[in-house]
């Protein structure tokens, strides 16, 4: 009895402290957006606050998740060639994309107000994007995989209730159906935009 | 003549264009899901798409830009002005869809700052305790309705919309816009014809210039543009006929769930 009562005791300690480590979907958010709006903030050149916003995106975002789910059903037929020739490309493109949009940004301020957990794997947290004399208030809403409580990380952004990467999966389906879905002519348009 | 030539361009665009649209007896959420909705004469959308973008350049997008440095107040006072008159459209469309509440509340909100707030330009009445509700349009009854969207189309010169949602704004030629019926059918002495015109293109230089930033950016990041409008339109669309911001509830997550990366 008393052993296994020392057992679950361990148990629990061991789980509490597996536990602290977990991140909270709106604190990830909240820190990242800060981290984003920091560097936007500073006097720095365009192509440093580049770079810097590319080094966060790469720790905060699960672009081969989003590049996955913006390929749509074709994912499924790719060879795996095709399957990692694709990912360096969205890569690249999703970088390069990520980093122009928010570079037009000075300070951005960003208020997490709330979250709702949807189940095990995502949570969506909700922000407001403080309005200027140049643009309105604008909601947005994070969709955070959370599969890895101890890590986090963003698969969409959704904007007034317009998903980002929905938008991109429905651009890539056009370019596919133009092309008889030809998956080489979505990595021409990829590599081309990236250059 | 500005009227016969927009009925027109509506109606041939949506009989034409809409002809293969498909209309089950489905959920109004699963009708209205953009991925149902087909691009039926998407060579024929594109070319109007191109020709919108053209006038856009031309036309909305310098207007709009000198627009955006007037001063903040003025932009507000207009964007509340003709927010105002829009509620003579919202107000039979939320009778038509039995929300009673809203219609009662538009009325006061519509009252209050035509008369103490200066012909809408100050919202007094959100002052008072009467917030701004969702727009509602001929389309959105129709959608609550049950009748389903048809198909994506592009008109020239007034842009995306849907076979049902276009034919349900000449509705507002027919005496469905209170604002139409008392500057265009019924000319007053105190409003005429250029008054509505000048509403309508002010109401689209509003909305260049409040998404001014967001536009040039798709447009400098987008593969192909006109899809991203597309899809942005039609997710607009989605949400405004169930009237939530709300994604978890206006869109599937399966495909999200069959993605592992972790």
């Amino acid at each position: 009895m008393k052993k296994s009562k020392f057992f679950f005791i361990i148990f629990v300690f061991f789980s509490s402290l597996v536990n602290l480590n977990a991140i909270e979907p709106d604190v990830f958010v909240q820190s990242t957006v800060n981290r984003a709006s920091k560097i936007l903030s500073e006097d720095i050149s365009k192509d440093l606050k580049i770079n810097e916003l590319k080094k966060i995106a790469l720790e905060t975002v699960d672009i081969r998740g989003i590049g996955l789910y913006t390929l749509g059903p074709i994912r499924k037929s790719l060879n795996d060639e095709q399957k990692k020739n694709y990912s360096i490309l969205f890569k690249d493109y999703f970088l390069k994309t990520f980093s122009s949009r928010l570079a037009e940004y000075t300070n951005p301020e960003i208020d997490v107000f709330n979250k709702e957990v949807l189940n095990e794997n995502y949570t969506i947290v909700n922000s407001i994007l403080k309005g200027t004399t140049e643009r309105p208030e604008i909601k947005i809403d994070w969709r955070i995989y959370t599969k890895d409580k101890d890590n986090p990380v963003i698969r969409d952004l959704i904007i007034e209730g317009l998903s980002l990467a929905r938008t991109q999966k429905e651009e890539f389906a056009s370019i596919l159906n133009s092309n008889d879905g030809d998956i080489n002519a979505l990595f021409e348009a990829l590599k081309q935009f990236s250059n | 003549m500005i009227k016969k030539f927009v009925f027109i361009i509506i109606t041939t665009c949506a009989l034409t264009l809409g002809v293969n649209a498909a209309s089950d007896g489905d959920l109004i959420l699963k009708k209205n899901d953009p991925r149902e909705i087909k691009d039926c004469s998407e060579t024929f959308n594109r070319a109007s798409f191109a020709l919108n973008q053209g006038l856009d350049k031309v036309i909305f997008k310098p207007i709009a830009s000198a627009y955006r440095i007037l001063p903040s107040p003025v932009k507000t006072g207009v964007s509340n002005s003709l927010e105002n008159l829009s509620n003579l459209v919202t107000i039979p469309n939320n009778i038509l869809q039995g929300d009673l509440a809203s219609a009662g509340a538009n009325t006061g909100r519509f009252l209050i700052n035509s008369t103490i707030g200066l012909l809408g330009l100050i919202d007094v009445a959100e002052a008072v305790g009467l917030p701004k509700n969702e727009k509602e349009d001929y389309g959105q009854s129709l959608a609550v309705a049950g009748v389903g969207p048809g198909c994506y189309i592009v008109l020239p010169v007034l842009g995306p919309s849907t076979s049902r949602d276009a034919l349900a704004s000449t509705f507002n030629f027919m005496g469905g816009d209170a604002w139409y019926n008392v500057t265009v059918r019924n000319d007053t002495q105190y409003f005429s014809e250029p008054d509505f015109y000048a509403s309508k293109v002010g109401s689209g230089v509003d909305f260049r210039a409040k998404n001014y930033d967001g536009i040039e950016n798709l447009k400098k990041n987008s593969l192909d543009f006109y899809a991203s409008v597309k899809s942005l339109y039609l997710q607009d669309r989605q949400q405004k006929i169930l009237n939530s911001k709300k994604i978890i509830n206006t869109q599937n997550d399966s495909d999200w769930e069959e993605i592992e990366s972790q």
